[in-house]
C-alpha cells in the first residue's frame, strides 16, 4: 500500500480557457467549444485524436453526455465526474491516471459550469441534492468560513483591525494580479478602502472578501511523458497529484476549532511525497489556491506549509504572496478575480500554472521565481471541518 | 384523588407594545404588551416548549398515558399534530389526540382529561392573529400550556381537582371560516346576553358539585375572548370577585385556547396548599372547574415559571410582527427556497430530527450528532447508544451572522455549539439579539419549525440563550 504518484509519466500538451463572466449570451455546450477547440489548437490535435475523455461539472449537466453531444463525439468514452469546487482538478486527475496506465494514449479533461442561468446572486447550491430530512445546516459557505476569522485572530493573537488589513491584503492582491489577465472576470485594481467599505455578507466578510460568480470552461489535453513532444515543444509535466476527501468530523468534533484545514494539510503532504519535494517554499516557484474567502487562502497558505502555523497573517502584510514577492500566489487573479464556474475553476487554476511554466504569461503577470520551475495548484470542496481537497504539482523539466 | 400533577406555560420571547400599532396605522392598540410567536414558532413547536417544562415539573421518569392537543391555530389538518408534540417530547403514550377547531377544545380537553382515567397531558396553545388594527390582533397574545391530569398513582397530585360544570348553547359571537387568519365577531353586547346567564349557570352548578361556595374560593380565574363579558360576569360571582386573579391579558394577551391553562399555571405556581381555585371559561357556552391545592405543593416549583417567561421578554416592532404573522409580505434573500423533507428520511431519522437524540459510543463516550454508525473516536461499528439532548446545554465555540442564507427572517445567527458532557452542533440561533451575543454564551435547545414547503413544516431544534 502506498500512495506512488505519477511523477513524469504524464504530461499535458495543450489547454484551453475561456473567458469567465456573466455569459448572458452563452450556454454551458458554447463554453465547452471553446474551451475543447483551445486545447485542440494547443496540441495541434482534433476531437477524433482523443481517446478518452473526462468532464466535469457540479450542476449543469450530468453523465458524459454533457459534452458527447455538444461536442458531437462518436464512440469515444466520457467520464462524468463530481467533487464539489475540487470537480475540475478531479476531472484531470482522471484523465492523466488513464493515460499512465497504458488504458489510452490521450485523454482530455473538461471542466465546465454555468451558473448564471438560474436567477440568484451567488453560488445557488448544487442541484439535484439528495432528499433530506431537513436537519442539515443552511448557512452559506460565507458564513462557515466566516466563523474562521475570529478563530483564528483569537489563537494566533491577532487583533480584529489587524486581520481586517490581512484579509484586505489578500482581496487587493488577487484584484491587482485579476487586473493584468483578460481572462478574468473582474479585470479592476480595488483598493483596500473599497474593499473594508464593501456590505457585509456574513460575520466579518464582507462582498470582497467573497469569490465572485462566473461562467467559464477549461479544458486539457494530457498523454505520456515519452510522447509528449510529438504534440508540443513545451509539455507541462505531472509532478504529483493528492486528493483528500475528509469526514466531516469537524462538525461534530468540539476539539475542531476552525483554524486549519487537515484535509488540505493532508493532500500537500502527500504532494510532496510525490514529487520528492522537502521545502516547498524554495523548490515551488508559485501556487494558484482556492480563495473562495480571504480567511480560507490565509489558512491554505500554512496547510501547504509555506510558513509556519500562525504566521502567515504576517507573510500576507509583509508581501510574500503578492506578484512579485517570494512566492506568488494567485498571479492570475484566483477565484476573486474569475469567479467560480465550479466545474472549471480547478482546471482554471492548472492553466495559469501551465502558462506561466511555458513562459506564456504576459510580461504585467509573469513572475520571477518561475525559474524554480514548478508550480502548483490547490482545490477544496466543502466548508471547515467537512471538505474535499486537492493538490497537484506541475513542471516544465523531467526530472 | 385525582387532579394536576404538574402544570407549564410558555410564553414566547416577543413582546409587541399595543402602542406601536396605532403609531403605525393610525388606530388601534391599546396599553400594555402581547406576546408574539416567533416566525419559527407555531401551535405545534410552543406545544412542545410547555409539555418539556410540564415533563420537567413532573417526577422523574414520568410517562402520561396519553397526549391531547387543542389548538384554534393548528399547524396542520388532516394530520395529526400531537404526533410532533409526542415524537418531540420522546413520549412512550399510546394514544396522542388533536381536540379541533374551538378555544373551547382545549377547555373540553382538559375536562375529559379531569373526569376520566389513566394520566394525560393536555397541551393547549394558540397563535392570535386579527386583521391590522382590530382588537383581536391588539388583545390577542401567542402561548401554550400543558397540564399533566392523572391520580395520586402516576404522581403527587399538587391540585385535586373537586369538581365542575358545563353549559352549551348555539349562538353566533366570533366564527372563522377555515383557512382565515382572523375571526368575524357580532356586536359584543348581544354576547353578552348570551354568556352571563350560561356563566351563571355553570358557576352555582359547579361550586354545588365541587362542595364549596363562593366566600371558599381563593384564586378566581375568569377566561374568555368575550372581553367585555369577561370583566362583567365577576360581579354576579357573590364573594367570589374579591379573588380573581390577573388574567395576564396586559402583558401576554389572551392565548385564546391556551388561556385556561397558562393562567392556570400561573396560579398554582404561587399557591398554597389548601387553596380552592376555581375556573369560569366563557367560549361556546361555559365550563367551571374546582381545585384544591394539597400538601404536595408546597415543595412543588417549576423549572420555568410563568412569571419569569413574562419578565424576560424582549420587544419586537410592529412591522415585524406584520411579516412574521405573513400580513405583511417582506422581500427576502435573493436565495432559492429550501426544497420540501422527504417523509422517508425525516421518518427513519426521527429519534434526531424530532427529540434530538444523538449516539454515543459505548466504548469511548465519544458522543455524535447527528448520530452515526462508526465513531469518529476509534472507528467502532455499530456500538453506539442512544444519547437525548434536548435538554442538555451548551455553550457557543464560534457563531457568525449570515445576511445571505435563506430565511424568512434574516439574517441567521449561526453558532457552533458544544454540549455539556461532549457533542458539537453547528445550529441556528432563535430568540436572541445578535448584537450581544459573544463567544462562551450558554444556550439551550428549542424545538422549532424551520421552513415550510409545499406544505410541509420542517421542524427541527434551534438553539437559544440560556434562561
Amino acid at each position: 500500500m502506498g500512495s506512488h504518484g505519477i511523477k513524469d509519466q504524464v504530461a499535458i500538451v495543450g489547454m484551453g480557457c475561456t473567458e469567465f463572466a456573466e455569459h448572458w449570451d452563452k450556454g454551458a455546450d458554447d463554453l465547452i467549444i471553446w474551451a475543447a477547440n483551445e486545447a485542440f489548437d494547443a496540441a495541434g490535435l482534433d476531437k477524433d485524436g482523443i481517446d478518452a475523455y473526462w468532464y466535469g461539472t457540479a450542476m449543469s449537466g450530468s453523465s458524459g453526455l454533457g459534452i458527447a453531444r455538444p461536442l458531437h463525439l462518436t464512440n469515444k468514452p466520457v467520464t462524468r465526474v463530481e467533487n464539489m469546487c475540487a470537480t475540475g482538478g478531479e476531472a484531470l486527475r482522471g484523465a492523466a491516471y488513464a493515460v499512465a496506465s497504458g488504458a489510452y494514449d490521450v485523454a482530455m479533461a473538461i471542466g465546465v459550469e454555468k451558473v448564471k442561468d438560474g436567477g440568484y446572486q451567488g453560488l445557488a447550491g448544487a442541484a439535484g441534492r439528495p432528499p433530506s430530512d431537513g436537519t442539515e445546516r443552511t448557512l452559506t459557505a460565507a458564513a462557515m468560513y466566516a466563523m474562521c476569522v475570529p478563530a483564528y485572530g483569537k489563537k494566533f493573537g491577532v487583533d480584529d483591525a489587524t486581520m481586517r488589513e490581512v484579509l484586505a491584503h489578500i482581496s487587493w492582491k488577487n484584484h491587482f494580479n485579476g487586473a493584468r489577465n483578460h481572462r478574468a472576470q473582474f479585470k479592476k485594481e480595488v483598493t483596500t478602502e473599497t474593499i473594508c467599505n464593501s456590505p457585509l455578507m456574513a460575520g466579518t466578510l464582507r462582498v470582497f472578501d467573497c469569490s465572485g460568480v462566473a461562467d467559464g470552461a477549461t479544458s486539457a489535453i494530457v498523454c505520456r511523458a515519452e510522447d509528449a513532444y510529438k504534440y508540443t515543444d513545451k509539455p507541462v509535466f505531472v509532478k504529483a497529484l493528492s486528493f483528500v476527501a475528509g469526514n466531516a468530523s469537524g462538525n461534530a468534533d468540539p476539539d475542531y476549532d476552525y483554524t486549519y484545514f487537515e484535509e488540505i494539510g493532508a493532500a500537500a503532504a502527500d504532494a510532496y511525497g510525490q514529487a520528492g519535494i522537502t521545502n516547498p517554499r524554495a523548490q515551488i516557484a508559485m501556487s494558484e489556491v482556492h480563495d473562495c474567502f480571504t480567511p480560507a487562502e490565509l489558512i491554505i497558505m500554512e496547510e501547504l506549509q509555506l510558513c509556519e502555523r500562525g504566521t502567515a497573517w504576517k507573510e500576507v502584510l509583509a508581501g510574500t504572496f503578492d506578484l512579485d514577492g517570494d512566492f506568488p500566489i494567485n498571479p492570475d487573479g484566483g477565484l476573486k478575480s474569475f469567479g467560480h464556474p465550479v466545474g472549471a475553476s480547478g482546471l482554471r487554476k492548472i492553466f495559469e500554472c501551465y502558462t506561466q511554466l511555458r513562459g506564456e504569461a504576459p510580461p504585467e503577470r509573469t513572475i520571477k521565481t518561475i525559474e524554480r520551475g514548478l508550480a502548483m495548484t490547490q482545490d477544496l470542496g466543502g466548508y471547515p471541518g467537512e471538505m474535499v481537497a486537492m493538490v497537484s504539482i506541475w513542471g516544465n523539466q523531467l526530472g | 384523588m385525582r387532579g394536576i400533577i404538574a402544570a407549564a406555560g410558555y410564553v414566547p420571547y416577543r413582546r409587541l407594545d399595543r402602542s406601536t400599532i396605532s403609531q403605525f396605522l393610525g388606530s388601534g392598540g391599546g396599553r400594555g404588551t402581547r406576546s408574539v410567536a416567533s416566525y419559527d414558532e407555531d401551535t405545534t413547536t410552543m406545544g412542545v416548549d410547555a409539555g418539556r417544562v410540564a415533563l420537567a415539573n413532573a417526577p422523574a421518569g414520568f410517562q402520561p398515558d396519553a397526549l391531547w392537543f387543542a389548538t384554534v391555530s393548528p399547524a396542520y389538518l388532516d394530520k395529526t399534530n400531537a404526533t410532533t408534540i409526542h415524537a418531540a417530547l420522546r413520549l412512550e403514550a399510546d394514544l396522542a389526540l388533536d381536540f379541533g377547531g374551538a378555544a373551547r377544545s382545549a377547555v373540553g380537553a382538559l375536562r375529559t382529561a379531569l373526569v376520566g382515567g389513566g394520566s394525560v397531558m393536555v397541551v393547549s396553545a394558540d397563535v392570535r392573529t386579527g386583521q391590522p388594527g382590530s382588537g383581536d390582533e391588539a388583545l390577542g397574545g401567542d402561548g401554550s400550556a400543558a397540564l399533566i391530569v392523572g391520580d395520586d398513582e402516576d404522581g403527587p397530585v399538587i391540585a385535586e381537582y373537586l369538581g365542575g360544570a358545563s353549559a352549551t348553547e348555539e349562538f353566533i359571537d366570533r366564527w372563522r371560516v377555515p383557512g382565515d387568519s382572523a375571526s368575524g365577531l357580532w356586536e359584543e353586547r348581544f354576547g353578552e346576553t348570551q354568556y352571563t346567564p350560561l356563566g351563571q349557570s355553570a358557576w352555582k352548578r359547579g361550586l354545588e358539585a365541587a362542595g364549596v361556595g363562593p366566600e371558599g374560593i381563593d384564586h378566581l380565574v375568569v377566561s374568555g375572548l368575550h372581553a367585555r363579558v369577561v370583566r362583567s360576569i365577576v360581579g354576579r360571582l357573590g364573594e367570589a370577585k374579591g379573588a380573581v386573579v390577573d388574567d395576564l391579558t396586559s402583558t401576554v394577551g389572551n392565548v385564546g385556547a391556551a388561556q385556561v391553562g397558562l393562567v392556570l399555571t400561573d396560579v398554582l405556581e404561587k399557591a398554597e396548599p389548601g387553596q380552592v381555585i376555581a375556573v369560569l371559561s366563557l367560549a361556546d357556552g361555559a365550563d367551571v372547574f374546582v381545585f384544591r391545592t394539597t400538601e404536595a405543593i408546597r415543595g412543588y416549583q417549576s423549572a420555568r415559571s410563568v412569571a419569569d417567561q413574562i419578565a424576560w421578554g424582549a420587544p419586537i416592532g410592529y412591522g415585524k410582527f406584520l411579516a412574521w404573522r405573513n400580513t405583511l409580505s417582506v422581500e427576502g434573500p435573493r436565495r432559492p427556497a429550501p426544497s420540501r423533507i422527504s417523509a422517508s428520511v425525516s421518518a427513519r431519522s426521527r429519534e434526531y430530527k424530532y427529540a434530538f437524540v444523538g449516539s454515543r459510543d459505548r466504548s469511548t463516550g465519544a458522543l455524535h450528532l447527528p448520530p452515526a454508525r462508526i465513531s469518529r473516536e476509534g472507528d467502532a461499528l455499530d456500538d453506539m447508544e442512544p444519547s437525548p439532548m434536548s435538554e442538555i446545554q451548551g455553550t457557543i465555540a464560534t457563531f457568525t451572522v449570515d445576511r445571505i442564507a435563506y430565511s424568512p427572517s434574516p439574517p441567521i445567527v449561526f453558532a457552533v455549539v458544544d454540549f455539556d458532557g461532549g457533542g458539537r452542533l453547528p445550529v441556528e440561533l432563535c430568540d436572541l439579539d445578535a448584537d450581544a451575543l459573544q463567544i462562551g454564551d450558554r444556550v439551550e435547545l428549542t424545538f422549532r419549525r424551520l421552513f415550510t414547503a409545499e406544505g410541509i413544516h420542517n421542524y427541527f431544534w434551534k438553539a437559544r440563550p440560556a434562561r
